[in-house]
């Protein structure tokens, strides 16, 4: 067990799985592994706690629904690597900080504040009509697919289908 | 669980609003007791209910988004996020 009480075979396992499943994608973890295997007990303490991965650097509400963006990997895992090179809990990183020639740091939250994010979800996207299929958009890493309703997990990154959105 | 008192060198009165399944925030715990001074902490996810919304107005009063960790140095000051140098600025002063 760890101070949180999690067990570290618990902990190994998950982190195995979620490095396998980065570097199969194009994603890495941070290559501080004590730093990463702290994240990771958080993702088990977030599941155990609200039956989802909620970000461990976030205050989550503990509904779903409005947790949505922050469950891991996070809507905002991708920008933040591009801007940065980590993420906002700095689980996953660039390849250049993954081999030294960036620093990681503690970066700017870009998740909108409450009000902001209530606006968005009103926002309604412009259908094209005259498409065969509809186009699903993982909200996460952006993969598109066309099909009657999004996979049950996207093939590229893992997200969840009720992370997708209707893209056309 | 509430706020918990570290005790230590006498500086500021330094106030950690934290979450305790985050990097960044144990990485500034850590800071604070490598330094060896007196701070209060508290840990945000792990209270429920209406002791949870007061915090977290308490907490966005200070720092609007309120994101974590949030310190706050002599009821004056407030840092977010684990910034070294400007922490060890503000608390060597």
């Amino acid at each position: 067990m760890n101070e949180q009480g999690i067990a570290i075979a618990e902990i190994d396992r998950l982190y195995e799985r979620l490095t396998r499943e980065a570097e199969a994608a194009g994603y890495h973890l941070n290559p501080d592994v004590e730093f990463t295997k702290g994240l990771v007990s958080s993702l088990i303490i977030n599941e155990r706690r609200y039956g989802y991965w909620a970000c461990p650097c976030r205050l989550a509400s503990g509904t779903k629904k409005d947790d949505l963006d922050i469950i891991c990997p996070c809507d905002y895992r991708d920008p933040d690597l591009n801007e940065y090179g980590v993420c906002y809990c700095a689980l996953y990183v660039s390849n250049a900080v993954r081999k030294g020639e960036k620093k990681a740091g503690s970066i700017p939250e870009r998740r909108p504040p409450p009000a902001e994010r209530k606006r968005e979800t009103r926002k309604k996207g412009r259908r094209l009509t005259g498409l065969s299929l509809p186009v699903w958009r993982c909200k996460v890493c952006g993969y598109l697919c066309a099909r009657e309703q999004p996979p049950e997990v996207c093939p590229i990154c893992k997200a969840k289908k009720d992370r997708f959105e209707r893209f056309m | 669980m509430t706020v918990v008192h570290i005790p230590g060198k006498k500086s500021h009165h330094i106030m950690l609003y934290a979450l305790s399944t985050c990097g960044w925030c144990q990485k500034t715990k850590k800071l604070l007791d490598d330094l060896g001074v007196e701070y209060d902490y508290e840990y945000v996810d792990q209270l429920q209910g209406d002791e949870k919304e007061k915090v977290i107005k308490e907490v966005s009063s200070w720092n609007p988004r309120c994101n974590f960790p949030t310190m706050v140095i002599d009821n004056k000051k407030c840092i977010v996020g684990y910034k070294e140098d400007e922490i060890r600025e503000a608390i060597q002063k």
